[in-house]
């Protein structure tokens, strides 16, 4: 087959609601886009294989190790990273779970953790803590052991059911 | 009243920035002085063998490389001094890149300066080692290595770098029969393999020059330790030479020392005359720096047929890989700790560190520590199971006791405090041990599949040492606002300091924690400093803090009395209100009135001193093995960890929970491994087994505080007990869950395999 790779690609994305566009490379991984073009590096690189999830963000809605995309793929699509994540000054009921249950150390594993935990919640809202061990496996933190993590996903998903009227 | 700050669970400061923008790591910086960097990719051995030559023919050819440096252009750079001098000379010479041969795989040989990472990433495989010139000595497995079967520094004549008894870090064993008077005898050969460290972030530099001062932004434990090393090899002052640690995303030991790659930095900085980053990818953080354990030790223990345990040897070798430092060193840890809990009459160590064509062996959480209590906690189970005795009883009938304290034990370390027993009881009780063995013993007589087991260890470790201790710096400033500034020498990578140490500085001072900064991590801002590993920080660096903000409190009692018009004799400090004469708080000076008055800033530093303390405890792991594929599953870990006060039990707790993760990682699944050809073949994550949440429970607390007289707070370290602990009480149990087939021993870590073949 004969083809032919353009040299560059125009890569159109919304990343936390602002419209990014840049050219790069087809081989650009979408988490070397979201730092170096976008320069939002609280998304970060542990691993060459996918296994690590520290570069988990959402790509329109749902979360994905963003080293298993090229940034050509997420043309078009919509992207929250961690920076989004907030409201304002308002942290996410996540991002407040992990403060309250010390489910950080060094932090480099955080802005993926949390992704990945925002997205299993809105999959299985009322996990058991089986479920967000397995939900989180993707996930590695070298920090707490985990402990925490799992206390704080499960304490945010308690404080949602409690102010969703305590549904169980 | 103004209830105390200490031992309570104060959120952390540094988490609000961690969980909205991220940390700031050295590959985040985007600062001016790096504009216009270049970037280094490190090309690598992929074999080992002799090397002719490097064609960097290709990567010179590839687009945005601005040019590649081998080793032969380092002729008149002057070699790095070696981390420490106990090995023999021609150890110790290792050139900046690969010079005549690869001595394992993954070693730097050239590096690739290009304007972009993935510029720097093509032309490093575009470079060409060739090899040819000799055939290479390989040596993979440690006690080959021992054996002198091939010899890999043919001018040594063997492949021992350190005998550790000619330094006096081992005792060596006397002639003739030194269990001679022991009724039961037992001897285990037992591993404790390789593992990495892996912090989630790998290591990452940057630099830049400006006219003749260096400025390195660096992932590392210990920026006034490295700080020394980048002063010697580019021949600076302090003043020229800063160095500043950004957010660490972790570090374990990996990143107390430096390496090559790191060190080289400057060079190529100044060669092309641009700042200069690196950043190593996974793989190179896992193939091209070093492991940490890597031992083989012989392990014999005699006493009475009752259970008492009268006298040990402890054989130690160690893999220091291809290049000695501070791994060939470690055993001496080992030997210092050989004793364990326990009171033990006679104790006879031999330790010896052989090189091996592997990465070379650095430091992992414990160092050192980890590996003595694992070989005394396997000893103590043989030697128990062949007394017929439950390993929990003959354990507490050997335990040092409390009143015995301060202790020295046969290999003469002195203990601080402890009440071993104690931690013990405490743990049994929390796991319900007497149910959990008649669950086991219903599960045998049923014939049950789903084999039980329970793992006790008990464990001493060494912080802030060894003796006779350490120091660390800090400096306490009155801000103009009434508000303080601590300057720390530690550096926290994870710990939480800026919360921890303002609460310390907010406890004397009675400024609130909201008013006072902890800055770290800056070479040019702090004085002085060590650095973070060896569970050293709260109790030197802590105390520091704590000493500087009474002498602050000193030195601000002379103005309080010139407001006051009181004789400095009459003014009292108290945290609630402030200075104010004996008797009388109603007319009282505060931090920001003193500011206001003060002629210099207020200000005094410290530089700690305190003697090594011996944190411990006990761990109690409970396993499934399933009998028909040999899986191991950790049901159930229960800790008692006694560091002595908390000062805050959150940040306490979140050590012991990623020790104990780590320690039963390595018992169960995390081996660093190599081929018989000497490729590492764990190379990623895909393939170490790097231990994930859906491998491990929650685990189960006991809280025990023993103060050590040797610090004025009694501090003792906690960054590594759970580590300690957990590794030997999760291989205890992957035993015991097999015991009653006969199984006396599987070496860790206890894979489905090798639990599989022990059950065949």
């Amino acid at each position: 087959m004969h083809w032919r790779m353009k040299a560059v690609e125009r890569v159109s994305v919304t990343i936390n609601g602002a419209e990014y566009s840049h050219e790069v490379e087809p081989r650009t991984l979408l988490v070397n886009y979201i730092r170096e073009q976008a320069g939002l590096t609280g998304t970060n690189i542990g691993c060459d294989t996918s296994s690590c999830g520290a570069c988990t963000v959402h790509l329109n809605g749902e979360s994905v190790k963003s080293c298993t995309l090229l940034a050509v793929q997420a043309d078009g699509e919509d992207i929250l990273t961690i920076e989004g994540l907030a409201d304002g000054e308002r942290l996410h009921p996540m991002q407040e779970s992990f403060r309250e249950c010390h489910a950080l150390q060094c932090g480099y594993c955080t802005p993926g953790m949390v992704m990945a935990a925002v997205s299993l919640l809105k999959e299985n809202p009322s996990p058991s803590e089986r479920e967000v061990r397995l939900g989180l496996e993707g996930n590695l933190c070298r920090c707490t052991g985990y402990h925490n993590i799992v206390k704080a996903v499960l304490h945010c998903a308690a404080g949602a059911s409690a102010t969703n009227g305590g549904a169980q | 009243m103004v209830v105390s700050i200490m031992g309570t669970r104060v959120l952390r400061k540094e988490d609000p920035k961690l969980l909205t923008v991220g940390g700031t790591y050295t590959a985040d910086l985007r600062d001016a002085r790096l504009e216009g960097a270049a970037h280094v990719c490190y090309a690598r051995a992929s074999a080992l063998g002799a090397v002719s030559g490097v064609d960097v023919s290709g990567a010179l050819a590839t687009p945005g490389v601005l040019g590649v440096v081998t080793n032969s252009d380092l002729a008149d750079f002057p070699l790095q001094p070696p981390q420490m001098d106990l090995f023999p000379e021609e150890m110790l010479r290792r050139s900046w890149l690969v010079d005549d041969a690869a001595l394992f795989v993954g070693e730097p040989v050239a590096a690739v300066v290009a304007e972009s990472v993935v510029a720097a990433v093509d032309g490093a495989e575009a470079v060409e080692v060739i090899y040819g010139g000799g055939e290479p000595a390989t040596v993979i497995d440690l006690e080959d290595a021992d054996g002198d079967a091939e010899v890999i520094f043919g001018e040594v004549g063997t492949n021992l770098a350190l005998n550790l008894e000619t330094v006096d870090m081992s005792t060596g064993f006397s002639d003739g029969d030194f269990f001679e008077d022991c009724e039961v005898v037992i001897h285990q050969r037992v591993e404790n393999h390789k593992v990495a460290a892996v912090p989630l972030e790998g290591r990452s530099v940057a630099c830049c020059w400006e006219n003749g001062s260096l400025t390195v932004w660096m992932s590392t434990q210990a920026p006034h330790l490295v700080q020394g090393v980048f002063r010697n090899v580019y021949d600076l002052s302090r003043k020229d030479c800063r160095i500043i640690a950004p957010d660490v995303g972790g570090g374990f030991g990996q990143k107390v020392n430096h390496s090559q790659e790191e060190m080289l930095l400057p060079e190529l900085a100044r060669r092309f005359g641009r700042p200069m980053r690196w950043t190593e990818t996974r793989t190179e953080n896992l193939i091209g720096f070093g492991h940490g354990r890597a031992q083989v030790q012989r392990v014999t223990l005699g006493g009475d047929a009752d259970g008492k345990v009268r006298r040990y040897r402890l054989e130690v070798i160690c893999d220091s890989g291809a290049y000695p430092g501070v791994g060939a060193f470690l055993p001496y840890f080992t030997h210092l700790m050989a004793s364990g809990t326990y009171d033990i009459a006679e104790i006879e160590t031999r330790c010896r560190s052989v090189v091996t064509s592997t990465a070379p062996t650095q430091a992992y959480r414990g160092a050192g520590r980890p590996e003595a209590t694992a070989a005394i906690e396997r000893a103590v189970d043989i030697f128990a199971a062949r007394c017929g005795r439950d390993p929990v009883e003959v354990r507490a009938q050997n335990l040092i006791a409390p009143e015995r304290f301060p202790v020295t034990t046969a290999v003469g370390t002195e203990y601080d405090s402890g009440e071993y027993a104690r931690a013990l009881e405490k743990a049994l009780e929390a796991s319900g041990y007497e149910d959990l063995r008649r669950e086991q013993a219903r599960r045998r007589a049923e014939g049950d599949p789903r084999l039980l087991g329970i793992g006790v260890s008990c464990y001493v470790e060494i912080t802030a040492g060894p003796a006779p201790g350490g120091k660390e710096y800090a400096k306490v400033e009155i801000t103009p606002e009434g508000g303080a500034r601590v300057l720390s020498g530690a550096f926290s990578h994870g710990q939480g300091h800026l919360t921890t140490f303002a609460m310390l500085a907010s406890d004397s001072l009675g400024i609130p924690i909201e008013q006072v900064e902890v800055i770290q991590g800056d070479t040019a801002q702090i004085d002085k400093g060590v650095g973070t590993f060896g569970s050293r920080s709260l109790q030197l660096g802590g105390s520091a803090v704590c000493d500087a903000s009474n002498q602050v409190i000193d030195l601000a009692r002379e103005t309080a009395a010139d407001i006051l018009e009181a004789a400095s004799a009459d003014v009292v400090f108290d945290a609630e209100k402030g200075f104010h004469v004996s008797g009388a708080p109603a007319v009282a000076v505060s931090w920001a009135d003193l500011a206001e008055r003060a002629e210099a800033p207020l200000s005094a530093d410290s530089n700690f001193f305190a003697a090594a303390s011996y944190p411990f405890g006990a761990h109690v792991a409970v396993v499934e093995v399933d009998r028909e594929t040999g899986e191991v599953t950790l049901e159930r870990m229960i800790t008692c960890d006694d560091s002595g006060p908390l000062l805050n039990p959150m940040v306490a707790e979140g050590q012991r929970h990623g020790g104990i993760a780590q320690g039963a990682a390595q018992a169960l699944i995390e081996e660093m491994r190599y081929d018989p050809w000497g490729n590492p073949v764990t190379s990623t994550f895909a393939d170490y087994g790097i231990i994930s949440a859906a491998e491990l429970p929650s685990f189960e607390l006991v809280v025990m505080e023993t103060p050590s007289p040797h610090n004025p707070l009694g501090f003792k370290g906690i960054g590594e007990s759970g580590t300690i602990g957990s590794t030997p009480a999760v291989q205890s149990a992957v035993v015991d869950a097999l015991a009653h087939l006969g199984v006396t021993h599987v070496d860790i870590p206890c894979t489905p395999e090798r639990v599989w073949r022990a059950l065949s």
